[in-house]
C-alpha cells in the first residue's frame, strides 16, 4: 500500500504568487512542508547563446530582459564588465548619473517588491500607494531615456545621451516627496500586528545558510551578514558616496522586509548627493572606436555617418582576455563575466543572476513551515524569473 | 587595486606550496583581468576545500560556477569556479580542463550554491558531476535533445523550420 501520509501537491507554474512562472512541487505533512523542488526554465530564452552571436553593443539590449523591473542596473552590469574589458575610463558626470538612475530603479524595484508581497500576504492597500510612487520614477526614466521597462541607456563607455534639462527637478521633487512616502509604507506595516504575525520568524535563513547557498543582497543582509558590492568592490564612484548598508538579524521574512525600507532610504541619500555634486562635462567616454558619435553630428557629419554605422554593425574588437563586472542590483549581486577571444562578439558571456541562487535557498528556509508561509516566503525573497531562466 | 592584488598572490603562493606546481597553475593576467588558478582534475575537489577552510584564504562564497566551450582547443571544456571570500574581500577563479567526455567531482558538498549551477552546466554543455544528488536538466525540458551552450548547437536551434503539429492517432 502506499504511503498516504504525505501529500504532494503542484504550486504554479500559473500561481500569483509565484510572481511570474515558477513551479514548486511540494510534501505536505498535514500542513507543515516537508520538502520544496522549485521547477524552472518556462521563460528560459537562451541570453548567453544569443549574446555570442551579437556585437557587443547589441548584447546590451539583451540584459534589459534579465530583471525586467530593473533594466538599467542590467545595463550597468553589463557595461561595467564590457569596460573593464577593454579599459575604458568613464567621465565623472557619466558615473554620477549611472549612481543616481539606479538608485531610481532600485527604489522603484523594491516599490514593485513591497506592493506585490504585501498583496501576496493580504494587505492590499499597500500596492495601490506603493505604484504611485513607482510611476512617478518610471516617469523619470521614461522622460531619460524614452523607455520605461526596457532602456538600454547606459551604453559602452558612457549614456546613451545627456539626461534632459527638466531631470534636475524632476528628481529634485520626488526625493522631497518620498521619505514621507515610505513613512507611510510603515504606518500600514511595520507595526501591524497581522502583518507582524505574518512575516516574524517566518521562513527564517541563517547567515551560515545564507553564505553556504551564494544568496545574495537583501535577503543576505538581513541574515546578518555585510556584504553589499557597493561597499565592497566599488564601482562608478560608489565609493565617494555616504551611506550605510542595514542589516537585519534573524533573516525572516519580516527582517527582509525591514532591510529593503531601510535601502530605499538610503537610495534616496545617494541620489541626494550625486544631485548635490552632479558635474559638468561630456557623458560619453573619448573613444572613437567605442562609441558611437553624437546624433547632432552624425546629420551633419559625413565622417561621423560612417563612423556611426560601423561602429553598430561590427562593433569594437576587445584584446583577448577576460573581466568580470558586478553591480549590486535591488536582488543581490548581479555579475556578467566576459570571455573575449578578440573578435567583435563576446566569446562567452556568463550572466550571474542574483534570483537564480536566492531561490535555490527557498527549499531550505521553507522546509518544516507552514504551507501557508510558502506564499510569504518566495515573496520577500523577490525573485524574477525572467533572471532565473535567462 | 594593489591591495587585492596582495592578497591574491598570497593565496596562489599558498595554493602552489599546499599542491605544487604539478597540479596549480596560476594564470598572470595584465590590467583588469580576474585573477584565476588552473588546477589539476585530479586535485580539483582538494583545492577548492582548502581554499574555503583555509584562514588566509576563506573563499566562503561560490559567486558562480559556469562552463565555457573552447572547441579549438584541447581540453575542450572548461569548468569555472568563481570564488569570493566575504572576509578579505578577494575574487578568483579556479579552472579547470576537461576533454569531451570527462565528468568531474561535484562541489556541492562544500557549497550548497554549486548544486543548481552543476545542474546548469550538466544541462547547457552536457558535462557530468560525479556525486551530485540530483543531476538533472534545469532550465530546459526533460526530453530536450542536445546541450545549446556548446559551439556546435546551432543558434537558431534544431527543428526550428519543421511546424510544430501533434498528428492525432499516430503514437510514435
Amino acid at each position: 500500500m502506499a504511503d498516504t501520509r504525505f501529500m504532494t501537491i503542484n504550486m504554479g507554474p500559473q500561481h500569483p504568487a509565484t510572481h511570474g512562472v515558477l513551479r514548486m512541487v511540494l510534501e505536505l505533512d498535514g500542513e507543515i512542508v516537508k520538502k520544496s523542488v522549485p521547477y524552472i526554465g518556462y521563460l528560459h530564452r537562451g541570453v548567453e547563446k544569443l549574446a555570442e552571436a551579437r556585437t557587443y553593443h547589441q548584447a546590451l539590449t539583451l540584459t534589459d530582459r534579465l530583471d525586467y523591473t530593473n533594466g538599467l542596473s542590467n545595463n550597468m552590469a553589463f557595461c561595467l564588465a564590457c569596460e573593464r574589458l577593454i579599459g575604458l575610463e568613464i567621465p565623472r558626470r557619466a558615473q554620477c548619473l549611472r549612481v543616481i538612475l539606479c538608485e531610481l530603479q532600485r527604489i522603484a524595484a523594491h516599490l514593485l517588491w513591497i506592493a506585490t508581497h504585501a498583496l501576496d500576504i493580504g494587505a492590499m492597500t499597500v500596492l495601490f500607494y506603493a505604484f504611485r510612487e513607482r510611476e512617478t520614477i518610471l516617469t523619470i526614466v521614461e522622460n531619460v531615456t524614452g523607455a520605461r521597462l526596457t532602456p538600454s541607456y547606459i551604453r559602452i563607455g558612457g549614456l546613451a545621451k545627456d539626461v534632459p534639462p527638466e531631470f534636475g527637478k524632476m528628481v529634485r521633487d520626488f526625493i522631497n516627496e518620498f521619505p514621507g512616502r515610505i513613512d507611510e509604507y510603515e504606518t500600514l506595516l511595520t507595526e501591524n500586528i497581522i502583518w507582524k504575525k505574518r512575516t516574524q520568524n517566518v521562513a527564517p535563513l541563517s547567515a551560515e545558510d545564507a553564505i553556504n547557498y551564494g544568496v545574495t543582497g537583501p535577503v543576505l543582509r538581513a541574515s546578518g551578514v555585510n556584504y553589499d558590492v557597493r561597499k565592497a568592490y566599488p564601482y562608478s564612484s560608489y565609493e565617494e558616496f555616504d551611506f550605510i548598508v542595514p542589516l537585519g538579524s534573524k533573516g525572516d521574512v519580516y527582517d527582509r522586509y525591514v532591510v529593503r525600507l531601510q535601502e530605499m532610504r538610503q537610495s534616496i541619500r545617494i541620489i541626494t548627493q550625486g544631485m548635490e555634486r552632479l558635474p559638468e562635462g561630456p557623458v560619453n567616454a573619448h573613444a572613437l572606436d567605442v562609441v558611437p558619435p553624437d546624433k547632432e553630428e552624425v546629420r551633419h557629419d559625413m565622417a561621423a555617418l560612417i563612423r556611426h554605422f560601423k561602429i553598430m554593425e561590427e562593433g569594437f574588437k576587445p584584446p583577448v582576455g577576460e573581466a568580470y563586472g558586478a553591480v549590486e542590483s535591488p536582488k543581490g549581486e548581479l555579475g556578467f563575466y566576459l570571455i573575449s577571444d578578440g573578435s567583435n562578439k563576446p566569446f562567452r558571456m556568463r550572466i550571474r543572476p542574483p534570483s537564480f541562487l536566492n531561490l535555490g535557498a527557498v527549499p531550505k528556509m521553507i522546509e518544516g513551515q507552514m504551507v501557508a508561509d510558502v506564499v510569504a516566503a518566495i515573496g520577500s525573497v523577490d525573485i524574477v524569473l525572467g533572471e532565473i531562466d535567462r | 587595486m594593489t591591495d587585492e592584488s596582495k592578497d591574491v598572490r598570497r593565496v596562489t603562493g599558498k595554493l602552489l606550496r599546499q599542491f605544487g606546481e604539478k597540479a596549480i597553475t596560476v594564470e598572470e593576467r595584465s590590467g583588469s583581468g580576474i585573477p584565476s588558478v588552473i588546477v589539476d582534475k585530479a586535485k580539483i575537489l582538494e583545492a577548492l576545500f582548502f581554499l574555503k577552510n583555509d584562514p588566509d584564504c576563506v573563499f566562503d562564497m561560490l559567486t558562480d560556477l559556469f562552463g565555457v566551450d573552447n572547441y579549438k582547443e584541447k581540453p575542450r571544456f572548461e569548468v569555472i569556479y568563481f570564488l569570493n571570500s566575504l572576509k578579505n574581500k578577494t575574487r578568483l577563479a579556479v579552472k579547470v580542463g576537461l576533454a569531451e567526455g570527462e565528468s568531474v567531482p561535484t562541489a556541492s558538498g562544500i557549497w550548497k550554491a554549486a548544486e543548481w549551477f552543476e545542474r546548469e552546466i550538466y544541462d547547457m554543455f552536457g558535462i557530468r558531476f560525479e556525486g551530485h544528488p540530483d543531476l538533472r536538466r534545469i532550465l530546459l525540458d526533460d526530453d530536450f535533445e542536445g546541450h545549446p551552450l556548446r559551439k556546435d548547437f546551432p543558434l537558431e536551434g534544431r527543428d526550428f523550420d519543421k511546424p510544430f503539429v501533434v498528428q492525432l492517432g499516430e503514437e510514435k
